[in-house]
């Protein structure tokens, strides 16, 4: 399922009204370790439909980011049914994104 | 079974794996996160013999590819323990159990922590380690940067352009980079320098509030909307309860090899008076050497 950019405007339709678990991916263009978390973003989004990742520009969003407390990035958060249900910062292997979206 | 487990996708590990695949052996490496280590977040590599200039997040893909072109398998999964089985190695990682003749740890080093009680789950709520990963997204806000070394002093001097406020604070009566990298910060109208002063407190609701800091048996509190620990490196090797180190830590290793037979050490976590690059990458090769003339025995 292809991965979705998420802004202020989509968020409430395309996170918190999903029938199905999103991994919400708030990153930014001069963060590293973001960068390299995106392959990884970009292979499980072609493999699965079972989950969706959207992917929110911190610099972009900042009213966003900030609502959800996001201090350090990669910041990935999970929602299922509207809630967060898990979050971690920094890099994460596939199969723990994976695992925090409750398909593995 | 693999002839070669190496635990660690950092420039060791993955270098390790590159030769071990030109050798014919059955390589699995095991990354706890992503390929690359450390030097994904540089910027600009411009010491590698031959590369020029190069992010370290590029350096980290072209290793990553090279390594599985020539055949490594690579698992992310992070690894706990290792048994040694005399004959065989187990690596328990917290997903699955691998068993190998012989096992390569290069799991680097991490940034050292302060060990605060409540530091762990202020991570990503305001305390963190990287100021070029994390700065930016305090813009006009008041922050700290607690260490002394140069990558202190630049890390402050980073933020300074970006935050509205900036405290460096550390524990010695004197900073250990450079006079004109001092002079440049201390220049700063933003930035604030505390000297001889430890951190003691870490106070939070959610997110950091404010750092409590303690200079000559005085406490104080200081508002900041994020810390920045900037204390130096540690190695990752408390996995590894049988291998010799020292007691910081590092894994003693001369020739890449430890007091266990079949369990070799390249990188960042050896013990070793230049951690580069090139030494990274050139311990992997040293250690495969000597993972196959153990193999051949």
């Amino acid at each position: 399922m292809k991965i979705i950019e998420g802004t202020s405007e989509n968020f409430e339709k395309v996170v918190l009204k999903s029938k199905i678990p999103v991994l919400v991916d708030f990153n930014a263009v001069w963060c590293p370790p973001c960068q390299a978390l995106h392959p990884t973003l970009e292979e499980m989004s072609e493999d699965s439909d079972e989950y969706q990742i959207v992917t929110v520009d911190v610099d972009e969003e900042q009213m966003l980011a900030g609502s959800y407390g996001v201090s350090s990035i990669p910041c990935l958060i999970v929602f299922k049914d509207g809630e967060e249900v898990d979050r971690r910062v920094g890099l994460q292997p596939r199969k723990r994104l994976e695992k925090i979206l409750g398909v593995r | 079974m693999y002839d070669l487990i190496i635990v660690g996708g950092g420039p060791a590990g993955l270098t390790s794996a590159i030769y071990a695949c030109r050798a014919g052996l059955k390589t699995l490496v095991l990354e706890a996160n992503a390929c690359g280590g450390q030097i994904i977040v540089a910027a600009d590599i411009e010491n590698y013999p031959a590369a020029m200039h190069i992010s370290g997040l590029d350096f980290a893909k072209r290793l990553e590819e090279q390594a599985e072109e020539l055949g490594a398998e690579i698992e992310f999964d992070k690894v706990i323990a290792i048994e040694d089985k005399g004959e065989t190695k187990l690596v328990r990682g917290e997903d699955n159990e691998y068993e190998a003749k012989t096992v390569i740890i290069a799991t680097g080093t991490e940034p050292r922590k302060l060990a605060l009680e409540n530091e762990e789950e202020l991570i990503g709520h305001g305390v963190s380690y990287c100021a070029t990963c994390d700065g930016p997204l305090y813009k006009d806000k008041i922050v700290a940067v607690y260490g002394g070394g140069y990558s202190a002093v630049g890390e402050a001097n980073y933020l300074s352009n970006i935050a509205k406020r900036v405290y460096i604070i550390h524990r010695r009566d004197e900073f250990r980079a450079s006079a004109k990298m001092i002079e440049k910060l201390k220049a700063k109208d933003n930035v604030e320098l505390i000297l001889n002063s430890t951190i003691t407190s870490l106070n939070a609701d959610k997110n950091l509030k404010s750092i409590t800091i303690e200079s000559n048996g005085e406490t104080k509190e200081i508002e900041v909307d994020a810390l920045f620990v900037s204390i130096g490196r540690t190695p990752s090797t408390s996995a590894f309860k049988d291998i010799r180190t020292t007691e910081d830590g590092y894994i003693e290793g001369d020739q890449c090899r430890t007091n266990i037979p079949g369990v070799f050490v390249a990188g960042d976590c050896r013990v070793k008076d230049v951690r580069q690059l090139v030494t990274a990458t050139a311990d992997g090769a040293i250690a495969v050497n000597e993972v196959q003339k153990y193999l051949q025995k």
